[in-house]
């Protein structure tokens, strides 16, 4: 017989080979008081400047946010706002999206508080500002994909990461919804911030509905937490969501939505097992409405739905017409109630949504997306980012990603937005280049390009009008005379980043 | 010729409201506000001018208030404000 | 289909939507104050915009009225295809009206261009059907206006539409009589579409040529409705084959079946063969 005793002399040596120390019983206390007063004990709950303080935050850093709550957000202003406070200067603010509400940023880049931006869009006064040449270092601007990308293969390195979330628990255990009374603010997957919370040195949870250890099952880990704040609000719930099915009235989206979806349905990838993602907007939106009368007509199952899931396709999901939702983030509050209730809507860091690095990433598993799109060229390439008016007014967001991946990409757009055309000889920006886009649909045809005669001779055989790309640009010269060269300086206020980390093109500024 | 103030058109989206109110100088001064000044900018401009210089009225400043408008709906307001301001039709 | 003929954005967009006919409106839906305005947007864009293959209609405001006769005037220098006269009570209505389009086509030299539609709202209306129908060459279609017909006939408008099956049958009656189109009323609510579908499918078993409509989301039931048959779509074939064999002899003159073919005839056969691509009945290749 051999007892520990015995054996001491042995686990010594070994430790010591190992450079380890020996246990010493003596050093364990064990807590015995009731679990329910440990959150309090170990609780990561910090007021915003203790946990900027221990973060170890440094001038010249990089922090980052996510846009799950849109319109809504109120994080970003109130942690810059904080950080100006502070006396903190030259920080790299890298957001997976910017918005409206974040025009209180002009001031602090003004101060030198924030001196570089990237993100995957800008949009309002903020925008208009840095088009103007507000910023001395250009905006950098990736796609979701390709910002999941460059976070995980270090290019874009986040030293602290602030994540706005709807419910924490003291650990940091947090969701995009919440299962307490208190909810405030719900926007469904937090799939945009994920990377973040993996990849940032330091992270920082803001919520405004701090719940009961253990807020499970959770989508970012306490394991990524170091800090939690608790804040009156996180967003404007108004903003962020809307309540129901956006069913769009507009004569213009319903006729764009019911030709995209003839072009799916004759495309020869509409049959059992397909998988699809749409764009926000309302015509690829309510395409989803005439695919499902013909999916159900003709005995079609879709395998998943993918992307920024709706209502329309929780419906869909909850009809049995598609099997999973693989959500990266939730467009409406149906969506963010399924995705808290149902195991088979999926929430997907925006590394296992998009990227290019990932052959296992959703998007190389999709056959259909259908997506909008600021102006198109006769090469079929795609500007999302920039208005023809060469101000900033948008976001890149998955496009590039899923028109690169996806079996077959449709573009819907109107040919003119008042007198502002959509198809035109170049894109201000290029974004989705032409040779990762299929199908454009316009409300005076359909154009294919060229490089698929296959699918162009399929819709034909449909019946659908298939026109020439340069037919459809000329008509909309015919409707609107030709635009006036844009008056751009020559300085770079932006560059936009392919997803596979090559530098694509880049955003002049504009002189008015 | 006497010129009043008048107004046509409207502020909803492909249209275009014009004013016209009399000037101290002999020309047409044009102040135009546009939703898509950078690219069409001149030509409303040189629209509002050609349709007026047809319609024979000088001394005139128009304030043009432009949602998007087509050239030919830009012809119609501008036909209009300036029937309305000189109480001359061009239908009889 | 209605356009309000104040609303540049709606008139422009009108034809993506494929209507066969679209009738801009200088009346109901232009108040007193911008009739003057209205008139010339509807000018200017007649003039300009490219409405294709599309009928052009105008709605103009009764004669007797300040803005009538200019109406005329103006539609007719853009080159409208139809006028449509509304509360057509008489056939010297219908004359009137050919006399001041008579006097505006002989200042611009093309006399006999454009057509008349006369919308009957009246109980007088109705018992003059015939006589309107016939009291002009230039008739191409009477129409049905159920509002101001059911205030005059005292009857209230109900779903089945009762009330108006006397009036709706005169119409078709008195149209076929002449040889021209029957058109039937407006249906203005727009989330039931279940009554709207029964209420095309009424009028077509009726024998009404088409259905006025008011907004494009409206288009695609009255086509179902009317999809056009095989034997139509023969006949369209016949008279597309007759132009092209006119163009090849390079006459003008195109005649199927022994008849003369005019204008509006070449238009109709154009739609129903559009028809007929659009509902998938018929591919581009078999028409060449």
């Amino acid at each position: 017989m051999s007892n520990i005793k015995d054996r001491a002399q042995l686990i010594s040596e070994v430790a010591k080979r190992m450079n380890k120390n020996v246990y010493d019983d003596a050093r364990t206390i064990k807590t015995i008081s009731h679990k329910s007063e440990l959150p309090k004990e170990v609780s990561k709950v910090v007021t915003l400047e203790e946990a900027i303080r221990g973060t170890g935050l440094k001038d010249g850093m990089t922090i980052s946010f996510h846009h799950h709550f849109r319109g809504g957000d109120k994080v970003v202003n109130m942690v810059v706002a904080k950080l100006a406070e502070m006396g903190f200067k030259n920080l790299h603010l890298a957001a997976s999206s910017l918005q409206d509400v974040h025009a209180p940023l002009i001031e602090h880049i003004k101060n030198g508080v924030i001196t570089e931006i990237s993100t995957s869009g800008m949009r309002g006064e903020l925008a208009t500002e840095v088009s103007h040449g507000l910023m001395d270092k250009p905006v950098v601007f990736r796609s979701h994909g390709g910002r999941g990308s460059a976070i995980a293969t270090g290019d874009l390195h986040i030293d602290v990461a602030f994540l706005g979330a709807s419910s924490c628990d003291p650990a940091g255990n947090s969701c995009g919804y919440s299962r307490s009374e208190n909810a405030k603010s719900i926007c469904g997957s937090l799939g945009y911030a994920l990377p973040d919370a993996q990849y940032a040195d330091k992270v920082v949870i803001l919520t405004d509905d701090l719940v009961a250890y253990p807020n499970t099952p959770n989508s970012i880990s306490e394991r990524n937490v170091d800090y939690v704040v608790v804040v009156d609000s996180v967003g404007d719930s108004s903003k962020i969501a809307s309540g129901a099915i956006r069913d769009t009235k507009n004569p213009r989206d319903i006729l764009l939505a019911k030709q995209a979806a003839k072009v799916i349905i004759n495309s020869g990838y509409f049959k059992d097992g397909f998988s699809i993602q749409t764009g926000s907007g309302g015509a690829s939106l309510a395409a989803v409405k005439y695919i499902r009368e013909s999916m159900i007509q003709q005995g079609i199952k879709a395998s998943f739905a993918l992307g920024g899931i709706t209502a329309h396709m929780v419906k869909l999901h909850e009809e049995g017409l598609i099997e999973r939702l693989i959500d990266v983030q939730s467009f409406d509050k149906v969506a963010a109630e399924s995705i808290k209730t149902d195991p088979m809507h999926k929430e997907v860091t925006a590394n296992e949504y998009a990227s290019a690095d990932e052959p296992g990433s959703a998007t190389h598993f999709l056959d259909i997306v259908i997506l909008s799109a600021l102006e198109v060229d006769t090469n079929f390439n795609v500007n999302v980012l920039v208005g023809s008016d060469g101000i900033i007014r948008g976001a890149i967001g998955g496009h590039p990603d899923t028109a690169a991946d996806s079996a077959l990409s449709i573009i819907v757009c109107p040919l003119l937005r008042g007198r502002i055309p959509c198809v035109v000889d170049n894109v201000t920006t290029l974004i989705t280049p032409g040779s990762t886009v299929d199908v454009v649909v316009t409300e005076y045809g359909i154009a294919v390009n060229p490089r698929r005669p296959e699918l162009a001779e399929r819709l034909k055989a449909a019946g659908l009008n298939i026109v020439d790309i340069h037919a459809l640009k000329d008509r909309a010269k015919s409707i609107i005379g030709e635009a006036a060269e844009l008056p751009f300086g020559d300085k770079v206020v932006g560059v936009v980043m392919n997803r596979d980390g090559s530098v694509m093109d880049v955003i002049k500024n504009i002189v008015d | 010729m006497e010129i009043k103030n008048a107004s046509a058109g409207t502020f909803e989206s492909g249209d275009i409201f014009i004013q016209i109110a009399p000037s101290t100088t002999s020309g047409v001064t044009i102040d135009l506000d546009s939703t898509v000044a950078f690219q069409f900018g001149e030509q409303i401009k040189r629209v509002i001018a050609d349709t007026l210089q047809e319609l024979n009225v000088t001394g005139v400043e128009v304030k043009a208030t432009d949602k998007g408008a087509l050239d030919c709906t830009i012809r119609a307001r501008v036909t209009a404000a300036a029937v309305r301001a000189t109480g001359v039709d061009v239908w009889k | 289909m209605f356009v309000p003929g104040n609303n540049p954005a709606m008139m422009q967009d009108a034809f993506i939507y494929g209507p066969d006919s679209i009738m801009l409106d200088l009346e109901d839906s232009v108040t007193m104050a911008e009739k003057d305005a209205a008139r010339l947007l509807v000018y200017n864009a007649l003039k300009t915009i490219d409405y294709g293959n599309t009928e052009m209609v105008v709605r103009v405001n009764p004669l007797n009225t300040p803005y009538g006769k200019k109406d005329v005037e103006a539609v007719v220098k853009a080159g409208v295809h139809v006028i449509r006269m509304p509360k057509t009570e008489t056939a010297d209505e219908i004359r009137e009206l050919e006399a001041e389009i008579e006097k505006v086509e002989t200042e611009l030299g093309c006399v006999g261009r454009t057509q008349i539609m006369a919308a009957i709202e009246s109980t007088l209306g109705v018992i003059n059907a015939y006589a309107i129908a016939t009291a002009s060459k230039r008739m191409m279609g009477i129409a049905l206006g159920a509002e101001d017909y059911c205030a005059n006939l005292k009857a209230q408008r109900t779903p089945d539409g009762m009330e108006l099956l006397m009036a709706r049958q005169t119409i078709v009656v008195a149209a076929r009589a002449a040889g021209i189109d029957a058109l039937d009323t407006v249906y203005s609510n727009l989330n039931d579409m279940e009554t709207f579908r029964k209420e095309v499918e009424l009028i077509k078993t009726l024998g009404f040529d088409g259905k006025s409509i008011i907004n494009p989301r409206q288009i695609e039931v009255v086509n179902e409705v009317f999809a056009p048959t095989e034997k139509a779509i023969e006949k369209a074939m016949g008279i597309i084959a007759a132009i092209k064999e006119a163009e090849k002899r390079g006459s003008g003159v195109i005649s199927y079946k022994g008849k003369m073919v005019d204008r509006p005839v070449v238009l109709r056969a154009q739609r129903t063969i559009e028809l007929a691509i659009a509902s998938g009945i018929l591919t581009k290749e078999e028409l060449s």
